[in-house]
């Protein structure tokens, strides 16, 4: 164990000189890391979440299904796979607000909302919002939460993996399934901020 | 392990910072460090309990201090001294010669069809942790449960802030892998998980927590013990 911090020439290096011993090996190819990065800049992302939770808007029936069996019900739209083969979607309502961590690494589900911010990986999110989760939104977020609304933080200590489905604005029948997508944030699934357009 | 990487409830490590934007990866770096989590996982090197078990022996202080990937270096790493698949002796020196020639290419290699089919296969899979199991659960909704206060040396998701802590199971959601075996190399051993929801005030006292809050935790049936049965379960029993 070492306790040098590695400057960002020194990571590059050791991370060169890994992948080079795995290339040998035959455990990774470039190829093999191209499509990995690939799938998460461009294919796997929070528009996939959104596009869950547009359909729960619009279709009750669906979202009854979703919020007994998460997994089953975004394998419907072909959404789910690697870190979230077994989800649970948690409601926000006038009385409760949710929001999700892993105060023990960095647990997210990445089929619906792709990889993680870096400040949800970070120890300062994980240390503070089980603590004091509405100091956390109101000063780092801008995201008041009323004292009459309770807020449930939701810790992904297990492979159960947990996200937010935000209540439908009002003023929005007009609006169709990919319109209402438009509005749903990667933090409103989060727990940590409003839909598009909303006031904070 | 009581480390520090067990962050929820400390104090004073500073505010949480929100940039307005940030790529996915910030440096070229980091994509090659971010595949190697599945094509090790794949060449036998961890499962993903024993995975963040060797993230939690990085010294503290490059853990609370170093890039996120940086971590998944440090378990690789780990892993592949423990599993004997890496030398690092040879990594020390290819690491040095890369720091002197930064732009030397990597060994030249073939592409391997198989290690592509693999990615295209496991990221819309995924690996379900749960397990087919008829051992019944100790528990049901409804029960209050209290976590037991044991300290494990090793690997464990029985974070410090639950410990000793009551709280009312909210959900049961069947059979896992339990990572207090599979995270020390001892096998999946799968038990019943369930949330449990705590109120903030048992968690920080009275003077600690935030007013109407209340935080969910997963736990397996061996972290917790019964201090009062659901009602309904008692009428019917």
């Amino acid at each position: 164990m070492s306790s040098h911090t590695r400057t960002p020439a020194e990571i590059a290096a050791r991370v060169k000189a890994l992948e080079s011993m795995l290339i040998e090996k035959g455990i990774m190819t470039s190829q093999a890391v191209d499509r990995m990065v690939e799938i998460y800049e461009n294919e796997v992302g929070p528009q996939l979440g959104a596009a869950v939770v547009a359909k729960a808007w619009v279709d009750p029936e669906f979202k009854t299904r979703l919020l007994a069996d998460a997994s089953e019900a975004c394998a419907e739209l072909g959404i789910g796979g690697l870190q979230g083969e077994d989800m649970v979607v948690v409601e926000d309502t006038d009385t409760v607000h949710n929001v999700i961590v892993c105060t023990l690494c960095s647990c997210y589900p990445w089929p619906v909302l792709g990889l993680p911010p870096n400040w949800y990986k970070d120890p300062q999110y994980r240390a503070a919002i089980v603590r004091e989760p509405r100091k956390v939104l109101r000063e780092s977020f801008g995201y008041s939460i009323s004292d009459d609304v309770e807020i449930r933080v939701w810790d992904s200590s297990s492979e159960m993996r947990y996200w937010v489905l935000p209540p439908r604005p009002a003023g929005t029948e007009d609006l169709s399934e990919e319109e209402l997508a438009q509005l749903v944030t990667r933090d409103s699934m989060i727990g940590v901020g409003p839909l598009a357009g909303a006031s904070r | 392990m009581n480390g520090v990487f067990d962050l929820g409830g400390t104090d004073g490590v500073g505010p949480v910072v929100v940039p307005d934007e940030e790529p996915v990866f910030r440096a070229d770096w980091e994509k090659s460090v971010f595949p190697m989590f599945a094509l090790c996982f794949r060449a036998g090197f961890f499962g993903v309990d024993e995975f963040r078990h060797g993230i939690e022996h990085i010294d503290p202080a490059v853990y609370l201090k170093s890039p996120y990937y940086e971590h998944w270096v440090h378990t690789v790493e780990y892993h592949g001294a423990r599993t004997g698949k890496l030398d690092l002796a040879e990594l020390d020196r290819r690491t040095q010669y890369y720091l002197e020639n930064p732009d030397a290419p990597l060994p030249e290699h073939e592409d391997d069809p198989e290690l592509l089919a693999f990615i295209n296969a496991v990221v819309p899979a995924g690996a379900s942790a749960k397990r087919e199991s008829d051992k019944p659960a100790r528990f049901a909704v409804g029960d209050t449960v209290r976590v037991s206060r044991g300290a494990p040396v090793d690997h464990t998701r029985k974070a410090r802030y639950i410990r000793g802590a009551v709280g009312e199971i909210v959900l049961a959601h069947g059979v896992f892998i339990y990572p207090d075996t599979a995270g020390n190399g001892r096998g999946e051993c799968p038990e019943h998980v369930y949330t449990v929801r705590f109120d903030a005030t048992e968690l920080w006292g009275s003077e600690g927590a935030e007013p109407n809050e209340s935080v969910y935790f997963d736990v397996w049936d061996p972290y917790i013990e019964l201090v009062e049965a659901a009602t309904k379960e008692r009428t019917s029993a």
